[in-house]
């Protein structure tokens, strides 16, 4: 299989254009005629279903949430960047892209990361002009705040709530086409499946959350922006909701899945409490430009914080990171962060945590100015955790959050199914091997305003003349067929365990063997570790209720089966890549001091995997490196 | 730590609800109220009954989607609060926890403690918006807004929408919603060029919607989990004359 990256010629700085030039157009009286599916209505999901329909097509958009309102976008707490220099600091486009490139420690693609680079100025214009209240001087412009991971301050935020902010004006413009009769909203609707027809997707199977049915719904092009993966670990800093079902469908049905086991560890989450927990809850990495982080340098220190006096403290990122120090990348401060906990350094009682503390920011800017900009985390934690960190430091600890990788993409942002598109944290394009801070919002939401509704055209334009195939198409009754017997099939298990159960099981092994670091040996026990999860589960899982009614258990269960499917993949991809690149630490590949030893001569590639009746089977995109030098990735 | 729910359930829109005792065991203080519920439903299934459906997703405040009553209280006994950050702490071993869906006539139940907020939505699709196509944005520094009117929009913006406003009104009213939402946009110079359009059409589909009036007591505010003031309506009021005037 030959993988067609479709990258447009010239400079880096003029490929978008030429791309814009010469792809393809379609009249608005065509565009009516065109019907297109997007799955999700997050940032990506809901700006796509909003600008494909104010470009004219008809659009049916699919949320399993309540409302669209709901989408994942909403708990981003920092910011999103923009190359927009209002600081003087020396940024520029080519800087963002270079950061994005280096942060991603030269695993993605430099035209795409260039051109998420390009468009994040406009992007910000367009937020503004929706209403996005960003965070202002008293003079009226624009302000901004350096992200974990660069030196120049380009991010720009509402409060901790930017997520929420920019998904709510997303929200607006999606409900603004509803109201317009463009848009068809299906919430509460779960996709699981993909129709393919002759080659090329043409439609989806729907469950309808609330009776249960299954519905089939035909189009000319299918939209995925499903989010990421991470719920694979269970805990994670993801919506209990979120899954990975919709990809892994379209995976089984012939798309290409890129880097699955790049997955980005975040170093500022709330230590786990217990057993019965459900997910870890993220601070906003904002809060490092301000706190310090330190350990006792005494193992196993039972003292209050306050007890440690400051000689006998490890500001343990300061001293191996001096240059970036607190602000050093997520992958670098995660690491760090589990090697010092795992030395027998972690503090609170799990010893699960390091401390983040504020102390010398109140000291040096005032205690009004720290609420000022971080209060609602301040508020936040203290709820959670019943500690006020205004007067002692918070608990942070590392977590699963966002996936790298994702359905390998070609520069139109279309899969390897024609006709299939995957935009947002569900593809894999532009971060590499670890996602700089604030760069997530910013991909979904040009993913999805600026860069699909330009693509899509190229390949619709093509498809216009040909009739929208019906859903009375054997391909549509052979899915919906296949779906109800997938059902079926687990319903009728009725075993003595609960779903809970085998995805804490699963979680248990991916957190341990697939997670911050990763060996050999522990990849191999972990895939036979999991097959064994996926034969209990097939055998003894037990759920309650029908398939005919709404039944929480049962979505649960179909998400988990395709997480077990998804974990073995992941662990495979890890123990293929025999080298430490950014999320990605292969223990055996690693400095004296602890270093990440990056191999470029053999393994400057997207692993791109095929499904293969069950197995795997693995393809390379050459990363081919025109512009920019590849370099050793150092933050001392 | 052990408790005794008493949980609302209902089949469907149509059935006859109840509420149900369960006694839990085994749950400890660091534990989410959702975090004792999935316990609890885990427990149900290994006894082959159905799980109690209850509605959740970010469990970190902000997505606004779990919203239950809890001993008459929405999302719980503490003010400014969602239910996924409620924890078992506040709770005493042996108490007696009622649960129970969001109560308004316009929040139908759709199965136990579930309700439609879908009426909402068709709140936001009457004019919570600015009218501009994707791509046409002037530069974001050529309009500036004083720091005092971007934090007044975005503290009226930060509703989550999540319904315990109207649930714990008496009168159902959805007046603190749809007035956080008319004063983020009708603040900010973007929103103004449809400002009067917008309080009408929404106020009239929340009025659609079946929303009771305010008589402002100010119980919304109490149980709002993001201190959305009622001053919010207060302006609302205003430019609902406003716009009677001027629109």
């Amino acid at each position: 299989m030959t993988l067609d990256s479709k990258i447009p010629e010239g400079k880096l700085e003029d490929k978008w254009r030429n791309y814009q030039v010469r792809s393809q157009l379609i009249n608005p009286a065509n565009k009516k005629k065109l019907n297109i599916i997007v799955v999700g209505s997050g940032l990506a999901g809901g700006a796509a279903a909003a600008t494909l329909a104010e470009s004219g097509y008809d659009v049916k958009c699919f949320c399993y949430q309540d409302s669209a309102r709901r989408a994942h976008s909403v708990a981003a707490q920092g910011g999103i960047n923009a190359a927009k220099n209002y600081q003087h600091d020396g940024d520029s486009i080519y800087r963002l892209f270079y950061d994005t490139l280096k942060g991603g420690d030269f695993r993605s693609r430099e035209a795409n990361t260039y051109r998420l680079a390009e468009l994040s100025a406009p992007l910000i214009d367009h937020f503004v002009q929706q209403g996005v209240p960003f965070a202002r001087e008293y003079g009226g412009t624009l302000v901004n705040r350096s992200f974990g991971g660069v030196q120049v301050q380009r991010t720009f935020y509402a409060r901790g709530q930017t997520g929420q902010q920019l998904l709510l004006a997303t929200y607006s413009q999606l409900y603004k086409m509803v109201q317009a009769k463009k848009v068809e909203m299906f919430p509460r609707s779960e996709m699981l499946d993909l129709v393919v027809i002759d080659g090329k997707a043409k439609g989806i199977i729907v469950r309808d959350l609330v009776t249960g049915e299954l519905k089939r719904y035909a189009a000319d092009a299918v939209v995925l922006a499903t989010g990421g993966y991470s719920r694979v670990f269970r805990l994670s800093t993801l919506a209990i909701g979120c899954n990975g079902s919709a990809l892994w469908k379209a995976h089984k049905k012939g798309a290409l899945f890129a880097a699955p086991s790049f997955t980005q560890i975040h170093p500022t989450a709330l230590p786990q409490t217990s057993d019965a927990q459900s997910k870890l809850t993220l601070m906003s990495e904002s809060l490092r430009n301000d706190g310090r982080i330190w350990v006792p340098k005494q193992q196993a220190d039972k003292r209050k914080a306050h007890d440690i006096p400051e000689e006998e403290r490890d500001y343990y990122l300061e001293r191996r990171y001096p240059s970036y120090g607190n602000l050093a990348p997520r992958d670098i401060a995660s690491r760090a962060a589990k090697e010092r906990i795992d030395a027998g350094f972690g503090v609170g009682n799990l010893k699960n945590a390091v401390y983040l503390d504020f102390k010398y920011a109140i000291n040096k800017f005032g205690l009004e100015t720290i609420k000022d900009r971080y209060g609602n985390l301040f508020s936040m934690y203290k709820k959670i955790t019943g500690i006020d960190a205004y007067k002692e430091p918070m608990q942070i600890s590392p977590a699963a959050h966002f996936s790298m990788g994702g359905l390998w993409v070609d520069y139109e942002l279309m899969t390897t199914i024609p006709g299939l598109y995957a935009i947002g944290e569900c593809n894999f394009s532009d971060h590499g091997a670890n996602r700089l801070g604030a760069n997530s919002l910013l991909q979904a939401s040009i993913d999805g305003y600026f860069i699909l509704p330009n693509t899509i055209n190229n390949y619709l334009a093509t498809e216009v003349q040909k009739e929208t195939p019906t859903i009375n198409h054997p391909e549509f009754i052979k899915s919906e067929a296949d779906t109800k017997a997938h059902i079926d099939r687990i319903l009728a298990i009725n075993g003595s365990k609960t779903v809970d159960h085998f995805h804490r099981v699963l979680g248990k092994v991916m957190w341990q063997e697939c997670a911050m670091s990763r060996n050999k040996l522990g990849l191999e026990k972990a895939i036979s570790e999991i097959k064994t999860i996926k034969d209990e589960f097939w055998n003894d899982v037990k759920v309650t209720g029908t398939d005919k009614e709404l039944n929480t258990e049962l979505e649960k269960a179909l998400r988990v089966a395709d997480f077990i499917e998804l974990g073995i993949l992941m662990c495979k991809d890890a123990l293929e890549r025999e080298e430490s690149c950014g999320a990605h630490f292969r223990e055996e590949y690693q400095t004296e001091d602890g270093e990440a030893v990056r191999k470029d001569e053999h393994f400057s590639y997207v692993s791109v995997w095929q499904y293969d009746k069950g197995d795997f089977k693995l393809h390379k995109e050459i990363l081919e490196f025109e512009f920019v030098k590849p370099t050793v990735r150092s933050y001392k | 730590m052990k408790v005794t729910f008493k949980i609302w359930r209902q089949e469907g829109p149509k059935d006859q609800g109840e509420l149900k005792n369960y006694e839990v065991d085994g749950l400890t203080e660091d534990m989410s109220f959702l975090e004792a519920l999935d316990h609890l439903n885990e427990l149900l299934v290994l006894k082959n009954e159905k799980v109690i459906a209850f509605e959740h997703d970010c469990r970190e405040g902000i997505c606004g989607q779990c919203g239950v009553f809890i001993n008459g209280r929405a999302h719980g006994p503490h003010d400014a609060i969602t239910t996924c950050q409620l924890h078992m702490r506040s709770f005493k071993d042996g108490d007696t926890i009622i649960v129970e869906p969001w109560r308004a006539s316009s929040f139908p139940i759709i199965k136990d403690l579930i309700v439609d907020r879908s009426a909402f939505d068709r709140i936001i699709e009457q004019g919570a918006f600015i009218s501009s196509k994707t791509g046409t944005a002037p530069e974001a520094n050529a309009i500036p807004i004083p720091k005092d009117i971007a934090d007044k929009a975005m503290d009226a913006a930060a509703c989550i929408g999540c319904g315990a406003c109207v649930a714990t009104c008496k009168n159902s009213s959805a007046a603190l919603f749809t007035s956080a939402k008319i004063n983020h946009l009708n603040n900010l110079p973007q929103g103004k060029a449809e400002q009067h359009r917008r309080v009408v059409a929404m106020t009239a589909q929340m009025e659609l919607e079946g929303f009771g009036s305010c008589t402002f007591t100010g119980a919304c505010e109490v149980e709002c989990p993001e201190g959305i003031s009622i001053v919010n309506i207060a302006e609302m009021n205003t430019r609902i004359f406003k716009s009677k005037i001027f629109g």
